[in-house]
């Protein structure tokens, strides 16, 4: 950047800040239109945790055992949680009112996600700049600022472990590249710490420790071992695991689960390749070449009983050493098959190929575009790219949820590739020598007639670039001012400026000609525009809603559906602080942070056997659905219920999932019970098991008088259900709100069955005393 | 090694390998120890560090075979600082060897210095963990 002079180091620094403010603003339709609050489920309970940090300080935070959430069994939340997120937010807020900027909780943690999201395109500068130059690196910050894929999970109120996990992830490569380019201890030990960072931020980390492992066998392989290899990725597996061990949630995970082994292997490995490098080069050829057979020897049995060891401990645990999660990932299959909660959680789902599309745009035919330029020239940085492009690309492909891990990816590779694209159009204009284009091909004959129009050559690139300043000025009024084109022009300034300081090798190159090179500008420019058009509209339509409120639109404006607040607030003002209550799991977290109850089971889903006691519990009759409920304490019971207002997100939707894991761990569930030919039906065709479940009842209790022609007809299901007049006998309901979107019922006292018990006592010494009167009686007559 | 020397008379053979391979062996000591009286003493002050943080860790690992893992904290601390050190130590080797071309415009001291922070990081973590 220094060789374009102040006017360029200023150009570059105006973008380079611009960058950060429209990662940050695009991020805030939610908060315009909605409001500031905290969206879906997993960010409230950050957002708990959060609070409690604050009000009661690190080392409360540190031990905390929770005992309002997985009623009887409590969460550790100390040892389970990755406690990066809520530690950036609660120092954010702490040097806040350190410095008297009275900043409530929820507004640090609703703005976390964009100011963090404004570091990650600079983080993702720095990296490409690393791997390509500052051209290519301000180009992938720009595609990343806006990529809707990162945009989805980091909104304004989206305070989740992703709104920090990407920076520290695109951090620790960008540091990882920065070593392996300088050979630098400085940069490494910052390395380990940026890793720190991440494997205190989110469960990704995983990502990191296995896809540098593999870049270093990949550089081994092909024969880029070098020392600055050395001293990126030793000191790396050393500290980081030792600082991976200091984060509760992972622990000794960091050296016993099979994560981690691929970092163990390769350290090895390369430990061995650096021995083998230096005995090569302090004894000569032929003393090497024995010394060389030796090693082997005795290596390959060496390594034969250490593998041999390592397979048979591997061998012996069922999983062998990995967990659920990264087995499913490895095996898509597997969570169907093995674990349904993992399965059921809709986030792991396959994504759809339209998807790709929708998160990140452009880059999708960018990418193999910038995989080719990532060849020319192959560094070692260059691998690692296209490496890391290739593992996220098979990533997402498994679950949706890691688009995410690919978008910095295709935003570095998709920048490679527009500036490579830009690099080579406004060279050609600039420099398109005044002869015809037949001189253009034989290099030698460039050489002369470039150096031969030497004299005149100030004057023809002057001219060449007025020819430019047209072209540009054509784009200007071709297209509409937009900011990014603004940058796009500036940024292309800033490569020219870079172009200037190297005249004489670019001219060697081959050179398109004047006018396909313009047409292509321009082309480029309208196709980034497209991009910024689609990212805003993402990030406005698409990806902005909160989830607790729903709005919808009617003739008369705007409907807001916020019926989820208006129980959460009717729990939290009208039962008893120690109530506890229970829902599915989806709504754990929310009713502990909003509504303030103990709930049975949370979006934690730690417990597979206690989820699958609720789902039994929803899936049964209701007597038996009110024992285990009373075996819980449970004093309340709520379930989503969109039939209404056409919600489709119910829990009667939910209810498959209900089933399969109740009959995963008790086998009395069963699922053909519930399905009408292989389909769940809650209408006239339903099975007596369906129409008999909890679920059901407390869904459609009361609901056929409710609509307005009396026949309940479901607006979700679209038919009418099947058993429309029924009565509760062990539930009551005490709530509804407003659009019937959360119905809140209380279990009835058990004294109606004391008193049926007496009753039955009484009956039972009745008859007894007729029963014995009648023995007497036959007695007597057999007596007779 | 045995398999190599496949073009000698099978009887004489194992005898005969066991006598060459025995010289092979003496010669490439020799051989090494040359070769690397040659290194400049500051490298060799710090292999011997390196060579020192190795051999403590391996006296830990059989302490460890012996009486145990717990606390395992305390025991992968242990092993895992000797080994860093010994990883620095390298580091700083690689950079610090006159050899090296890629390092020709790093001072020593800086390298040094770096050296210096990162086992001061190291040490850090460590003391945490032990518990």
């Amino acid at each position: 950047m220094a060789e374009g002079g102040p006017l360029g180091l200023l150009v570059f620094a105006t973008i380079f800040v611009l960058i950060g403010v429209l990662a940050f603003s695009i991020r805030l339709f939610s908060v315009i239109k909605y409001e500031s609050i905290i969206h879906e489920f997993d960010p409230y309970f950050n957002y708990r945790v959060t609070q409690y940090l604050t009000k009661a300080g690190i080392y409360e935070f540190w031990n905390w055992f929770d005992d309002r959430t997985w009623y009887p069994l409590g969460r550790v939340i100390g040892g389970t949680v990755y406690p990066g997120l809520t530690l950036t937010a609660g120092t954010m807020w702490w040097v806040a009112q350190a410095i008297n900027i009275p900043l409530s909780v929820e507004t640090v943690c609703v703005f976390t996600a964009p100011v963090f999201s404004a570091f990650a395109s600079w983080a993702t500068f720095l990296l490409t700049k690393e791997v390509k130059g500052t051209g290519a690196g301000l180009t992938a910050a720009v595609l990343l600022a806006m990529v809707p894929s990162y945009i989805s999970r980091s909104v304004a109120g989206s305070y989740d472990n992703e709104a920090v996990a990407i920076f520290a992830l695109v951090l620790t490569f960008y540091l990882y590249v920065k070593t392996l380019n300088t050979g630098s201890l400085f940069y490494a030990t910052l390395n380990s710490l940026a890793y720190f960072y991440m494997t205190c931020s989110w469960g990704g980390y995983t990502f990191i420790i296995n896809l540098i492992p593999i870049h270093v066998l990949l550089c081994l392989v092909t024969g880029r071992y070098s020392s600055r290899l050395y001293i990126a990725f030793a000191p790396l597996v050393v500290l980081g695991t030792l600082l991976a061990a200091l984060v509760p949630v992972v622990g000794f995970n960091a050296v016993m689960t099979s994560e981690h082994f691929a970092a163990f292997l390769v350290f090895v490995i390369l430990h061995v390749v650096a021995l083998e490098r230096y005995i090569r080069r302090t004894l000569d050829e032929a003393t090497y070449r024995m010394a060389f057979t030796v090693v082997v020897a005795i290596g390959t049995t060496g390594a034969v009983v250490l593998v041999g060891i390592l397979i048979a401990l591997v061998a012996a645990s069922p999983t062998k050493g990995w967990s659920g999660r990264s087995l499913s990932l490895l095996d898509p299959t597997y969570a169907s098959k093995y674990i349904p909660i993992i399965a059921s959680v809709s986030e792991h789902q396959p994504p759809t190929w339209p998807s790709y599309f929708m998160d990140i745009n452009i880059l999708a035919f960018l990418a193999p575009a910038g995989i080719i330029a990532c060849f020319r020239p192959l560094t070692d940085s260059s691998t690692f790219i296209i490496l890391y492009m290739i593992t996220s690309v098979y990533f997402s492909g498994v679950m949706v949820r890691l688009m995410l891990v690919l978008a910095p990816a295709a935003c570095i590779v998709g920048g490679i590739a527009l500036s490579a694209a830009f690099e080579t159009l406004t060279r050609s204009i600039k420099y398109a020598p005044t002869a015809p284009p037949a001189l253009l091909l034989p290099a030698e004959k460039e050489e002369a007639s470039s150096s031969g129009a030497t004299p005149g050559s100030s004057a023809a690139t002057s001219s060449k670039e007025k020819a430019k300043e047209a072209s540009t000025g054509k784009a200007r009024e071709t297209g509409k001012e937009k900011p990014a084109k603004r940058k796009q022009r500036k940024e292309k300034e800033a490569t020219d400026k870079l172009i200037a300081g190297k005249e004489a090798p670019e001219e060697k190159l081959a050179l398109l000609p004047v006018e396909a090179s313009a047409v292509g500008i321009v082309l480029l420019i309208m196709l980034t525009s497209f991009y910024v058009v689609h990212c805003v509209w993402a990030a406005a339509e698409a990806y902005s809603a909160p989830s607790i409120v729903l709005t919808s639109r009617t003739e008369d404006g705007v409907h807001v559906f916020d019926d989820f607040r208006e129980a959460y607030a009717w729990l939290n003002h009208n039962t008893h602080e120690d109530d506890k209550v229970a829902s599915w799991w989806d709504y754990g977290y929310q009713t502990t942070a909003m509504a303030n109850r103990t709930v049975i089971v949370d979006n934690n889903t730690w417990n597979n056997t206690h989820i699958a006691t609720v789902g039994m519990a929803m899936s049964s009759p209701e007597k038996a659905a009110w024992d285990i409920y009373r075996s819980l304490d449970v004093k309340y019971v709520f379930v989503v219920f969109g039939g209404l207002v056409g919600y489709p997100s119910d829990d009667i939707n939910k209810f498959l999932w209900m089933v399969r894991i109740g009959g995963g761990v008790f086998p009395h569930i069963k699922e053909p019970d519930y399905l009408r030919d292989g389909q769940y039906r809650i209408d006239s065709q339903a099975t007596q098991t369906m129409l008999n479940s909890l679920m059901y009842k407390l869904s459609y209790y009361r609901f056929a008088e409710a609509t307005m022609d009396g026949k309940g007809y479901d607006r979700v299901r679209r038919t009418e259900i099947g058993k429309k007049q029924f009565r509760l006998t062990h539930f009551e309901e005490v709530f509804t709100s407003h659009h019937w979107m959360v119905r809140i019922y209380k279990l009835k006292e058990q004294k109606n069955k004391v008193r049926g018990k007496i009753k039955r006592k009484s009956k039972a010494s009745k008859s007894k005393a007729s029963s014995t009167t009648k023995r007497s009686a036959s007695k007597g007559r057999s007596q007779k | 090694m045995f398999e190599l020397r496949l073009n000698r008379p099978s009887s004489v053979q194992f005898s005969g390998a066991m006598a060459s391979t025995a010289k092979d062996a003496q010669d490439l000591f020799s051989a090494m120890r040359s070769a690397y009286s040659k290194t400049p003493t500051r490298l060799k002050i710090i292999d011997v560090y390196v060579i020192y943080g190795l051999i403590t860790a391996l006296i830990q690992v059989v302490y460890m075979a012996m009486v145990g893992t717990f606390p395992f904290n305390a025991f992968l601390s242990g092993v895992l600082s000797c080994i860093g050190t010994s990883v620095l130590g390298v580091c700083l080797r690689i950079q610090v060897n006159p050899e090296n071309k890629e390092f020709k415009d790093l001072s020593p001291e800086r390298a040094f210095a770096d050296f210096v922070l990162c086992n001061l990081v190291l040490h850090l973590v460590i003391m945490n963990f032990l518990g």
